[in-house]
């Protein structure tokens, strides 16, 4: 399974980023697209948007099924990409380049809320059956 | 755990076709068959229709593209393409929460009385007391085995019964000046109609997880209710094809904060006669007749999704229903039920889905609907009992099956990269139609099999040994799996092309 060990993860399959710049970058995890399967659409949330931890602002879609994103911590959307929506297949590729949106965090320390590398492997092995 | 080698397949052997298709892909659309100048003109009219009377400009220019056949072209081709469909008269069709079972012939044949068909819609109730009688009967056949205080069979579709069912929810509410209940609770293994008829209702969608034995989870739920909980959206027996045991705290749960409950009908089949929605606390439910009621599911044809109520929601019944009035019926419009949700559609439901269901519960009658719910358990539960012994997994191997029951093939994903997906198309290739892949979701490489109530021993120990084939042949052969299906008109379609570009339109070559 590839969780890599520099990045945060909510239990609903997204990564997160923090960049240089003090925004946060999010993405759905390889795990969640290995679930999905072979994506055929994506839409993220609209540049401005202001979201509350955990709130639903993204669609992942694929030949199984329709899947919400959930904002990993609360901010304010600063940049959606647009290249994940034009080609929904660099997901399959590599989920961890291919990321969706950008946050401005309410609050910076939020994402030690999140769950590092070796606590979303066990979330995820909890959750196979 | 036996290994799958020690299972002895039943003494059916199937043959697989060792020949390709004889008529290719290519061959499937009618104007690939045309000639110019060829034509049926036994049917074309001797003379071009005066249209004189017709403004210049709604005029056709040059005549239709239509394909240039024979009669017997056109005999050949569709008699083709129908022989090429699996359904439930030719195949074995174990598709998961869809109910594939045989709809008897006599259904058909007594809601095509040509005085049923020939009633207009718009007729008046004098003349349709022997129609108004049968609807009648039905609503009345239907609040029983439901357990409901009223019915109306309005709703044309599932869906359409579901979007009924929340906006009764809704209207309740609003009636009691109860506008901060915003929300509505659905459980991940929901069916996706669920959240979208939330959503078109105009709440917002609270989802809580399933445990570990399939059933909701209850401290999740009790952390969701609260004062903006308008209600709870339920499939019982669930799509994981198990009865939810703690119906009753549920039910406590959601009452006890101010929502309301509602009754998914999709898995109807499986307790019919044996467990009412009713008795489980629901407030409204719906059904699918079209799915438990004799008419063909999942054809895209039409359905009727009638929805069930209890006593405080009987006010905001969808319109039309039929009321009685000493020896006569009629049916009720806004006029009599001023707190209705309204009419669901033009004219009020589709009589013929309506017809079917009514001779259908008339010819099973109650014992026989408990038969219904008995057989469809018995077959499922013997499936499921007969592929864990040869090998399978059950996703919930410590639960008894409802009407249907998910196999994981996750290890054998994971040991031969031969997914869900491959092994539903190699099925095909045996004869069988694929159970559903995918869904729910939550159980990773999942085949979600419903035998339903129709089918014989012989035909479920057949599906077995197909399974047990399939696997085999994945240990030994995966590419064989994963190129499947071999021998059918089309092979692996491109289903991320189908669906990012979805084109329909015929173009010459």
């Amino acid at each position: 399974m590839t969780i890599p060990a520099n990045l945060k993860y909510a239990k609903s399959h997204e990564w997160a980023r923090l960049e240089d710049d003090g925004t946060v970058t999010v993405g759905i995890t390889h795990h969640a697209q290995d679930l999905l399967g072979d994506m055929v659409f994506v839409e993220n949330p609209t540049v401005g948007r202001q979201l509350a931890a955990g709130e639903e602002c993204a669609v992942v879609e694929s030949v199984k099924a329709a899947s919400d994103v959930y904002a990993p911590i609360a901010g304010e959307v600063v940049a959606a990409n647009a290249d994940v929506e034009g080609s929904p297949e660099s997901i399959n590729q590599d989920a961890y380049a291919a990321w969706m949106f950008r946050l401005k965090p309410a609050n910076p320390a939020d994402l030690d809320g999140l769950m590092d590398a070796a606590a979303y492997q066990a979330h995820v092995e909890s959750e196979a059956h | 755990m036996p290994k799958a080698t020690d299972y002895q397949l039943p003494t059916t052997n199937y043959q697989l076709p060792t020949t390709d298709y004889p008529l290719s892909a290519q061959q499937m659309l009618i104007f690939q068959h045309a000639r110019p100048g060829r034509r049926a003109y036994a049917q074309a009219p001797l003379t071009a229709p005066a249209a004189d009377d017709l403004p210049a400009e709604v005029l056709r220019q040059a005549p239709p593209p239509l394909p240039e056949v024979s009669e017997l072209d056109v005999v050949r081709h569709y008699t083709g393409l129908s022989q090429k469909n699996f359904s439930i008269d030719t195949q074995f069709y174990p598709l998961g929460s869809c109910t594939m079972k045989y709809n008897p012939r006599a259904c058909n044949s007594l809601a095509l009385l040509p005085q049923f068909l020939a009633r207009h819609p718009l007729a008046d109730a004098d003349t349709g007391q022997g129609f108004l009688t049968c609807l009648h009967e039905l609503q009345e056949m239907l609040k029983e085995v439901t357990g409901m205080a009223a019915v109306s069979m309005a709703p044309m579709a599932g869906a359409h019964g579901e979007f009924a069912g929340v906006a009764m929810i809704r209207a309740y509410h609003d009636a009691r000046g109860d506008a901060a209940r915003r929300e509505i609770i659905v459980p991940d293994a929901a069916h996706g109609t669920n959240p979208a008829t939330a959503t078109m209702c105009g709440y917002t969608v609270k989802e809580i997880p399933t445990d570990r034995q399939g059933n909701v989870d209850l401290e999740a739920l009790k952390a969701a209710v609260g004062p903006q909980t308008a209600g709870l959206m339920l499939t019982n027996p669930s799509t994981l094809g198990v009865f939810e045991k703690t119906i009753v705290a549920i039910q406590k749960i959601v009452h006890e904060a101010g929502g309301l409950t509602y009754y998914d009908g999709a898995n109807l089949n499986a307790i019919l006669g044996r467990v009412r929605p009713g008795d489980m606390g629901f407030d409204v439910i719906h059904m699918n007749l079209h799915k438990t009621f004799s008419t063909p599911h999942g054809g895209g044809g039409p359905g009727a999704g009638p929805v069930g109520v209890s006593e405080r929601l009987r006010p905001f019944l969808p319109v039309p229903y039929v009321v009685q009035e000493q020896d006569s019926y009629r049916l009720a419009r806004m006029a009599d039920c001023p707190q209705s949700i309204g009419p669901m559609s033009a004219f009020g439901g589709n009589m013929g889905v309506l017809l079917r269901a009514w001779v259908y519960a008339r010819m099973l009658g109650g014992k026989g609907m408990a038969r219904v719910a008995e057989f469809a358990a018995l077959n499922a539960n013997y499936l499921a009992a007969e592929l864990k012994r040869a090998g399978f997994d059950l996703a919930f191997p410590e639960r008894r099956a409802s009407h249907e029951f998910i196999v994981t093939l996750k290890k054998l994903k994971d040991d031969t990269g031969v997914s869900a997906m491959d092994f539903a198309k190699r099925l095909l290739d045996y004869g069988f139609h694929a159970p559903t892949t995918y869904f729910p979701m939550l159980v990773p490489e999942c085949l979600l099999i419903e035998p339903t109530e129709t089918e014989s021993k012989e035909t479920l120990d057949a599906f077995v040994a197909a399974m047990v084939a399939v696997k085999r042949e994945a240990e030994g052969q995966p590419d064989l799996v994963k190129s499947a299906p071999h021998t059918l008109p089309a092979r692996r379609l491109d289903d991320v092309k189908a669906a990012r570009e979805l084109d329909l339109v015929w173009k010459a070559a």
